[in-house]
C-alpha cells in the first residue's frame, strides 16, 4: 500500500487517539464512553506504527505515530497510588513477614551493630580510655552535661514547644542516618556495614562512659523507651543495605544488574518500615523519654514493654496470613 | 536492542503490543541543570520556612521536618504524582519513567532518590556522572538499581519548517533511520555554512547524481514531510 493511501485510510483512527490523549493528559473529565474505546484505539495505532516502520514509510509519519504510541503507553500502564489500604496491610502483615523472610540480612546487620556495642560497653568499663577511640573529649563533656542528674528537674516535664522542636530534629536526623545506612549498602555492602559498626561502637562507648561517671539513671531512663524502635530500625536499614551489596556480590544466575534491581525493590520495602518505626521512635523520644514526671521504675517498665512490643510484632505479626 | 547508528540518543523499546517505542534518554548536562533548579527551589523553601517559623521551638521542629522532606521526598512526590517531573525537570522537558516505558512507581522513585547518596560520592555527583557515561541510557547508579531512566518528555511533534525548494521522491532502500537523517539535515541546514552543508551532503552524491546533493536532500526532506498542512485540513474538515 502506498503511504498516501495508508494515511487516507487510517488517519482518522490516530487522530481519534490523539484527541483522547489530549483529554487524558490535561487530567480533566474523561467520559466513560471514551475509556472503552481507548484500549482498542491504542492497539490499532500500535499496529499502524509497526506497519509504517516495517514498510519504511516516511520517518515523519513513523515519528508522529511513535509519539502517539509512547504517550498512550504511558496512559495505559499508568498505576494508581492508593495509600491507606496498602499501608494498613503493610504494617499489619507485609512488613513483619518481610523482615522474617530476610532473616539472614537482619541477623548479619544485628551482629554488625550489637557486637561493637557490647564490646565498647563492656570494654570501656574495664578500660575507660577506650571511650576516646570513638568520641572526642568535647563530645564526652557534652554527653556528661546532657545526662547530669543535677541538670534534671525531677518531677517536671519539658515544655511542649521544645518537645516539638526536638521531634523535628529527631525526624530529620534519625531518618537521614537510616537512609544513608541503607543507600551506602550499594558499595558492595561496605557502607552499611561501616555505619552499623560505627553507630554500635558509638552507642556502646557513650553508655559505658556515662556508667563510669555514674549517670546511669538519667541516661538509661531516657533511652530505654525509644531505643526499642530506633535501634531496631537502624539495624533493619542496615539489613536492607547489606541486601543491596550482597545482590551485587552474589548475583546467582542473574546478571549483576538484574540481581540488583530485584534486591532493591525488596529492600526498599524494608525502608518503608524503617521510616514508620523511626517516626514512632521520634514521638516517643520527644514526648516520653524527656519527661521526668515519672519515676525511673515506671520508665523502665514502659521501656521494657516497648521492646517486647517491637520484638513480638516483628516475630509474630502476620504469621497466620503468611502460612 | 537496536544497534543502528542514530544521530541522537534514541533507543527503542519493544512493547507487549508488538511495536517499538522510541525513548530519548537525557544526558547529564540537562539533568544537572534540572537538578540545580530543583536545588535552588528547595533551598528557597527551607529558608522561607526558617524565617517564617523559626521563632518558636515548634516552628524550628517544623522547619527541620520541612528540610527533611525537601531533601529526601521532594523528588519522590513530584515524580510519582506529577508525571515523573519535578519542577526543574518539567521546565527542561525531561521526565523519569520506568525502563519499560511505563510511569515511574513509588518504589522505583524512592530507590533512585535514596541512592543519590552513593551517586553523589565523593562530591558533586561524580560517581553518578561516571556511571551515566558508561551506559547507553545515561543511568546513574540509582537509576540502574531502580530500573528507571530519565528521558525527554514527549511533546506534540510539530511540522518541521523546511525551505520550500520543491520535492523529489526518496530512492528505494532508505530505511526509517536514514530518512530521519535526511530530515534532520534539512532542519538543521540553516545553522550550517553552505560549505559545511556541501561537505556533509557529499556522502550522498553517488545516490542522487547528477545534481547538487544539498538541494536533493532538502527536496527529499520535503517529500518525507509531504504536504501535511493540506492533508491535515482535508481530514479534519
Amino acid at each position: 500500500m502506498k503511504q498516501a493511501a495508508f494515511e487516507q485510510l487510517h488517519a482518522p483512527t490516530w487522530r481519534a487517539l490523539e484527541e483522547q490523549l489530549r483529554l487524558l493528559e490535561k487530567g480533566g473529565d474523561y467520559p466513560p464512553a471514551a475509556q472503552q474505546q481507548f484500549a482498542a484505539l491504542f492497539r490499532k495505532v500500535c499496529h499502524f506504527h509497526a506497519l509504517a516502520q516495517e514498510r519504511h514509510y516516511s520517518s515523519f509519519l513513523v515519528d508522529h505515530l511513535d509519539n502517539l504510541v509512547t504517550r498512550a503507553h504511558q496512559q495505559i500502564y499508568r498505576r494508581k497510588h492508593p495509600i491507606l489500604q496498602p499501608l494498613i496491610q503493610f504494617v499489619v502483615t507485609d512488613f513483619p513477614v518481610l523482615v522474617r523472610a530476610e532473616k539472614q540480612a537482619v541477623m548479619w546487620a544485628t551482629l554488625l551493630f550489637v557486637a561493637p556495642l557490647l564490646l565498647f560497653f563492656i570494654g570501656a568499663q574495664i578500660a575507660p580510655e577506650l571511650v576516646y577511640t570513638v568520641l572526642a573529649p568535647e563530645q564526652t563533656a557534652d554527653m556528661e552535661s546532657m545526662y547530669d542528674p543535677a541538670n534534671k528537674v525531677l518531677g517536671k516535664a519539658r515544655d511542649s514547644d521544645t518537645n516539638w522542636g526536638m521531634f523535628g530534629f529527631y525526624i530529620y536526623n534519625n531518618i537521614s542516618v537510616a537512609f544513608r545506612t541503607f543507600a551506602s549498602g550499594l558499595l558492595l555492602g561496605v557502607g552499611s556495614g561501616f555505619f552499623l559498626t560505627y553507630n554500635g561502637a558509638l552507642i556502646g562507648a557513650v553508655a559505658a562512659h556515662l556508667t563510669n561517671v555514674g549517670f546511669t539513671t538519667t541516661f538509661f531512663t531516657f533511652v530505654v523507651g525509644h531505643g526499642s524502635f530506633e535501634l531496631t530500625a537502624i539495624v533493619l536499614a542496615g539489613a536492607a543495605g547489606l541486601k543491596l551489596g550482597y545482590s551485587l556480590l552474589v548475583p546467582g544466575q542473574l546478571t549483576r544488574l538484574e540481581s540488583l534491581k530485584n534486591a532493591s525493590h525488596v529492600a526498599i520495602r524494608l525502608v518503608y518500615g524503617v521510616i514508620l518505626m523511626l517516626v514512632i521512635a521520634a514521638f516517643i523520644e520527644a514526648f516520653w523519654s524527656s519527661n521526668n514526671i515519672f519515676a525511673p521504675w515506671q520508665k523502665y517498665t514502659v521501656g521494657g514493654f516497648l521492646w517486647l512490643v517491637v520484638f513480638a510484632y516483628l516475630i509474630l505479626s502476620g504469621r497466620r496470613r503468611a502460612a | 536492542m537496536d544497534q543502528h547508528p542514530t544521530i541522537d540518543t534514541r533507543q527503542t523499546l519493544e512493547t507487549p503490543e508488538g511495536t517499538d517505542l522510541s525513548l530519548y534518554p537525557a544526558g547529564f548536562w540537562i539533568r544537572s541543570l534540572a537538578y540545580t533548579l530543583d536545588w535552588l527551589l528547595r533551598i528557597a523553601v527551607v529558608v522561607v520556612a526558617g524565617i517564617v517559623l523559626g521563632a518558636s521551638g515548634m516552628g524550628q521542629g517544623l522547619t527541620l521536618v520541612i528540610y527533611f522532606l525537601m531533601e529526601w521526598f521532594y523528588p519522590v512526590i513530584f515524580e510519582v504524582w506529577r508525571g515523573g517531573q519535578t519542577i526543574g525537570k518539567k521546565s527542561l522537558h525531561i521526565k523519569v519513567i520506568n525502563d519499560d516505558g511505563t510511569p515511574v512507581t513509588f518504589a522505583g522513585s524512592l530507590i533512585r532518590n535514596l541512592l543519590r547518596v552513593v551517586d553523589f560520592l565523593p562530591g558533586f555527583y561524580v560517581t553518578g556522572i561516571i556511571a551515566s557515561l558508561c551506559n547507553r541510557h545515561f543511568k546513574r547508579l540509582g537509576d540502574l538499581a531502580a530500573g528507571t531512566v530519565v528521558v525527554y518528555a514527549n511533546s506534540v511533534a510539530a511540522s518541521p519548517v523546511l525551505e520550500s525548494v520543491g520535492s523529489r521522491p526518496v530512492p528505494d532502500g532508505f530505511n526509517t533511520d536514514e530518512q530521519r537523517f535526511l530530515l534532520a539535515f534539512a532542519q538543521r541546514s540553516s545553522t550550517m555554512s553552505p560549505a559545511r552543508q556541501a561537505e556533509l551532503a557529499q556522502v550522498l552524491a553517488p545516490a542522487v547524481a547528477p545534481g547538487d546533493p544539498v538541494l536533493a536532500i532538502k527536496q527529499m526532506a520535503n517529500h518525507i514531510v509531504g504536504d501535511r498542512t493540506q492533508s491535515a485540513k482535508g481530514h479534519l474538515l
